[in-house]
């Protein structure tokens, strides 16, 4: 047992504690730690390091008979013809298209949610407001795309109803390929812009009251004290997670691009992930899939790359 | 020196920048609310009411005939124990790795510290993506089995680094020095001085764990393949999404069962949802805690 008292007593002789001591026994004495370690390691190298060895089968002809290291070396074969078929233009395409609208709606509205909240001097209203646009971020994927097949039906659902009340004609949201992208980002948006608000909320309860009753006192009025105070006061916790976003730009939501996917609307729908799927899991071509799979990564890790090094160039907020 | 003139001005700017507040707040509830008191609403009418549109905010002709469906219905039944199964064992197993890899890098005299936070961070943000990890579970031979649902998301890196950033910096270094000095060992100090402290962010974790564990329906559908095994999801992506319903008597005329499939879909989203929405008043005081530990830097 921990006795503070006798703790208070002894004077910190016990050099283990200290750092110059040297190495071996710095290890030694914290053999448990390492110990608390071993599954956790083992279990990074098993499933993240293994599989990362595994891009290797983008390079081969991968047959399962013969595993990843029996199987044939094909150099470049999978990626040439990946990048020459003839569908690579518009799979790249609806990926970036799909990503960036997702992040030019995405990323503000939970910003000035939070802005909003922060302005409601009703405690009730700013709960309520808040409590009730969590909730959405708790439904499963399967469950909004139920939802937006029940909302959006073209003869039940209450948008077309509305439509149709308006003396409008009904029309088939989901199996429209040009209505796709707007659906997809609006859900998305409904569903996680009061949780991502929260961080930001957070981040704005941290503002030094005192300048705002200095701004106040300089006859700032409340959009300028949002402009001023409130806005630069969040700047730091923007940037970092705009970097995070970047940095997962090419797999937003692929899951849910699978669930609402169907044949008449893939021609905006089908993106890298959704292709991997299909022709890899589905289809069998294990190397042919994988190398679309690395392509992907390798964008992804190269965007983060850039934003970090562009945001620790121009401001002081950088992941690392 | 204010004259009273620009006081007027600035309060009246300030009743306007109130009322357009209060406008966009009140239709952000609808906007948000709407759907949700609709799938409630709807799922406790009559299904003719439903399907002609005839409920837009209350129950119209209430009825608890679609939950009794829901009810006798085996496959949901099994689905719902499935996934009661996997959210419980499953976040167990992700509380007990996690912890055990965010005590130990949170202690920054761990020589090789600095090594191992890279080598677990790395994996973040490059993976070897959805062909080899599904190469690799096959190979174990857990296709097909329970441990799909429960090994290969055992641990999320970014939860890791919650837990790590809250072991660093809302526990008290002085304690586990005086600890240490006791004569007390690590197993022993994580156990009872770190986690009976760390309340807060287990509570934030089982919900997060938990959740995830709940809704997750991608691994169930490339791993399994016996249906005893499915999780709810892949029932409700059954009856939500490929309107395969075979739900309802045999006897009953094509209309009526096109009903019923219909109806059942509202009783099922709330059935299916009752449980994480449970959840949330409880963990709801931890979230901000939760997130905002999340968002400190390493």
């Amino acid at each position: 047992m921990m006795q503070a008292e006798a703790a208070k007593s002894t004077t910190s002789t016990n050099s283990e504690w200290k750092p110059k001591h040297v190495l071996r026994k710095r290890i030694l004495v914290r053999y448990e730690l390492y110990l608390m370690l071993f599954i956790p390691i083992i279990w990074y190298i098993l499933f993240k390091y293994v599989p990362m060895y595994g891009i290797t089968i983008a390079f081969k002809d991968f047959s399962a008979t013969k595993g990843i290291l029996g199987s044939p070396w094909a150099g470049l074969a999978h990626f040439e013809r990946f990048f020459s078929s003839v569908y690579f233009w518009e799979l790249l395409w609806n990926t970036i298209s799909l990503s960036l609208f997702q992040l030019l709606f995405g990323f503000p509205i939970p910003i000035l949610l939070a802005l909003l909240l922060n302005e409601i001097r009703l405690r009730w209203l700013q709960k309520l407001l808040q409590n009730v646009s969590y909730i959405p971020h708790f439904l499963s994927i399967i469950v909004l795309v139920g939802m937006l097949n029940i909302f959006l039906d073209p003869e039940t659902g209450k948008i077309n109803q509305i439509l149709m009340m308006l003396g409008m004609d009904s029309v088939n949201f989901m199996q429209k390929a040009e209505w796709f992208q707007t659906i997809f980002v609006s859900s998305g948006i409904w569903q996680h812009m009061g949780w991502g608000s929260i961080i930001y909320l957070a981040a704005l309860s941290g503002i030094d009251p005192t300048l705002y009753e200095a701004a106040k006192i300089d006859g700032a009025t409340r959009l300028q004290r949002i402009k001023h105070v409130s806005i630069p006061g969040i700047m730091p916790t923007i940037i970092i997670l705009f970097i995070l976003q970047i940095g997962q730009l090419m797999d937003v939501g692929f899951e849910k691009a699978l669930l609402m996917q169907n044949p008449i609307n893939a021609s905006k729908s089908d993106i890298l992930p959704t292709f991997v799927y299909k022709n890899g899991i589905m289809g069998g071509q294990f190397s042919y899939t994988a190398a679309a799979g690395l392509f992907n990564a390798v964008i992804d890790f190269t965007l983060l790359v850039l934003v970090n090094w562009f945001a620790k160039k121009k401001t002081d907020s950088s992941l690392w | 020196m204010q004259s009273s003139n620009e006081n007027k001005l600035r309060s009246r700017d300030d009743k306007i920048f109130d009322a357009v507040l209060y406008v966009i707040t009140a239709l952000l509830l609808i906007l948000v609310g709407y759907p949700l008191l609709f799938v409630v609403s709807a799922s406790f009418s009559n299904p003719i009411d439903v399907v002609e549109g005839r409920v837009w905010l209350l129950p119209q002709g209430f009825t608890l005939e679609p939950y009794k469906l829901v009810f006798e219905n085996e496959k949901i039944w099994s689905g719902y124990a499935n996934t009661v199964f996997y959210a419980i064992a499953g976040t167990f197993i992700n509380l007990v790795l996690t912890v055990l890899a965010a005590y130990p890098l949170s202690r920054r005299d761990l020589p090789g510290q600095q090594f191992l936070m890279f080598f677990v961070t790395f994996t973040m943000f490059f993976s070897g993506g959805l062909i080899p990890t599904y190469l690799l579970v096959k190979n174990l031979g857990m296709n097909n089995t329970i441990w799909a649902m429960l090994i290969p998301g055992a641990i999320a890196t970014y939860n890791l680094i919650v837990m790590r950033s809250f072991f660093q910096n809302s526990i008290p270094n002085e304690l586990q020095e005086s600890a240490w000095m006791d004569g007390c060992n690590f197993f022993r100090m994580l156990w009872s001085i770190i986690l009976p402290l760390s309340k807060p962010i287990l509570a934030v974790m089982v919900l997060f764990y938990g959740v995830g564990h709940w809704n997750a329906y991608f691994n169930a559908l490339i791993y399994l393949k016996d249906r005893e095994l499915f999780p709810l999801q892949l029932i409700l992506r059954e009856i939500l999404i490929l309107n395969q319903d075979d739900m309802g008597g045999g006897d009953v005329g094509m209309t009526e069962r096109v009903m019923l499939a219909e109806s059942i879909k509202y009783s099922v989203i709330i059935i299916s949802s009752v449980p994480v929405l449970l959840l949330y008043p409880f963990i709801q005081r931890y979230f901000v805690k939760g997130v905002m530990i999340g968002s400190i830097k390493g």
